[in-house]
């Protein structure tokens, strides 16, 4: 399929030693993670710990300056790497939700298949409107994203991004701006998911959210990751007192 | 009717010398005044439409990789922002009209292939297209780069982007600056004047050179005229920015 030999035996993302800076400002130093497919990892830590750079570095929204990330065997800070083939296995989910506030909560969800894909208008149409229906939005299609609340927007950028059917679901605080009572509608739907079978790394402050649904978690501190494990041992017994530290901020 | 109105004006001009309106009763007049007043119009929506394209494609290429298109588009807005359009259409004229080649339609006469009318075109397209790339480019700059990013991590190259994403929700911020600069550029046509195009004003000018008891006259209907094209510029800017307005989106 990619010519690069992967197979779902190895790892789907993999990071290897990254270190990533803005000018002098080093924000990851050698960070090393493998996620394979199937898994929920969730990534939390101090704000300014680098975990949403981390996680836009593997889309190659950032560039990095050292060490290797791969997403199906495919290198992605290869200068030669195909972006767009990329970004059709990873899909993304931002904060801001970033829906295209000019389309149609449907348009926004048939945009990239229609563009990017080329795919047939009927098609990419019946699946759009299944998509929004899965995120239980039926009813809205035709509602612009400024019609819509925080909780509903982040759910048309969910099926936005799986319409392009990718094999990584990337989520960067995807609750961090939305109301408390919207916040449990956006985790259903990506707990959902996660129940398919999609491969998802979560940057979250979601706590009980990613005790239940995370295979691991990491916890990354100034630019490394500090420990990690599966959520049971991290959350009862972490090791480091760094993580302990912040375990006892939040919880 | 006609020959009413027409020897109403007639009675008129005989009574009170300072008020001959005499494209109200004289074909040749009349028709001086209608062929200007066409004139003007086509210069107007010639101008209208070159000078959006320069915009649009000046603003992207502002946003270009290369440094020496940057510099270009500034160097150009530079020169036709801070120099009078007069002076411009004069150096159009007389100093590269010179310089392009001419033909010889009948064997006798050489014919320059630019006509005066073809270079107040190009004079006015570019000294408008100038403010048109900085309304362009702050509508631009008003896109979220997050509202890029996300165009980007679905597989949009960087055109499909600019077409799709920020172009149509830069021109939605451009529209009221847009407006007041085509306003301004249906009024600067008068200018053109001074290169003998035979527009309204220099029409106008004819016939009171010949009549100065029109003089009066003709001026006020020029007001008149020039009221009605802005006017009508207006409406159509109005009715254009309505017909982009998004539900639920900005004011």
């Amino acid at each position: 399929m990619n010519g690069n030999g992967w197979t779902p035996d190895r790892p789907i993302v993999s990071l290897k030693d990254v270190h990533k800076s803005f000018g002098s400002l080093q924000v990851l130093k050698g960070i090393s993670l493998d996620v394979m497919k199937g898994e929920v990892v969730c990534i939390i830590g101090p704000s300014g710990s680098g975990k949403s750079t981390l996680i836009r570095c593997i889309n190659a929204l950032n560039d990095i300056q050292q060490g290797s990330i791969t997403v199906e065997g495919q290198e992605v800070h290869d200068p030669k790497l195909d972006k767009l083939a990329l970004r059709k296995k990873v899909g993304m989910v931002f904060q801001q939700y970033n829906l295209f506030p000019h389309k149609t909560a449907l348009q926004n969800v048939m945009m990239a298949p229609l563009l990017v894909l080329k795919r047939n208008r009927e098609e990419v149409e019946r699946r759009a409107r299944a998509l929004l229906a899965k995120v239980r939005l039926q009813g809205k299609e035709d509602s612009y994203p400024g019609e819509l609340s925080g909780g509903q927007q982040q759910r048309v950028a969910i099926a936005r991004s799986l319409a392009m059917n990718p094999g990584v679901m990337l989520f960067d605080e995807v609750t961090a701006a939305l109301d408390p009572e919207t916040v449990k509608e956006v985790l259903v739907t990506i707990k959902e998911l996660a129940g398919e079978g999609m491969t998802c790394i979560l940057v979250t402050h979601e706590m009980g959210f990613a005790r239940e649904l995370a295979d691991r978690i990491y916890f990354t501190d100034k630019g490394v990751i500090v420990e990690h494990g599966p959520p049971a041992t991290f959350f009862d017994r972490a090791k480091d007192p760094r993580t302990r530290e912040f375990l006892s901020q939040i919880l | 009717m006609l020959d009413a109105f027409a020897q109403f004006f007639r009675d008129l001009a005989a009574d009170a010398p300072r008020w001959n309106f005499i494209f109200f009763y004289s074909e040749k007049q009349a028709g001086m005044v209608l062929s200007g007043l066409w004139m003007t119009i086509q210069l107007a929506a010639a101008c209208l439409l070159f000078s959006v394209a320069i915009g649009i494609a000046g603003a992207a290429m502002q946003g270009a990789h290369s440094r020496l298109l940057r510099a270009l588009v500034a160097g150009y807005i530079q020169f036709f922002r801070n120099t009078p359009p007069f002076v411009q259409l004069l150096f159009f004229y007389f100093a590269l009209g010179r310089l392009t080649p001419t033909y010889s339609p009948d064997g006798w006469l050489e014919v320059p292939i630019v006509s005066n009318v073809g270079w107040a075109i190009i004079s006015l397209s570019f000294f408008a297209g100038a403010f048109n790339v900085e309304i362009f480019r702050a509508g631009v700059e008003a896109v979220p780069k997050s509202t890029q990013e996300a165009a980007h991590s679905l597989g949009f190259t960087r055109l499909q982007t600019y077409r799709y994403i920020v172009l149509p929700l830069a021109l939605r911020v451009s529209i009221p600056a847009l407006n007041n600069n085509l306003v301004n550029l249906v009024k600067t046509t008068t200018q053109a004047f001074v290169i003998a195009v035979p527009e309204l004003l220099y029409e106008s000018i004819t016939i009171w050179n010949d009549y100065p008891s029109a003089q009066n006259p003709m001026m006020l209907v020029l007001f008149v005229i020039y009221l009605a094209l802005v006017g009508l510029v207006v409406m159509g800017m109005n009715r254009w920015e309505r017909a982009m307005r998004i539900p639920g989106y900005g004011g």
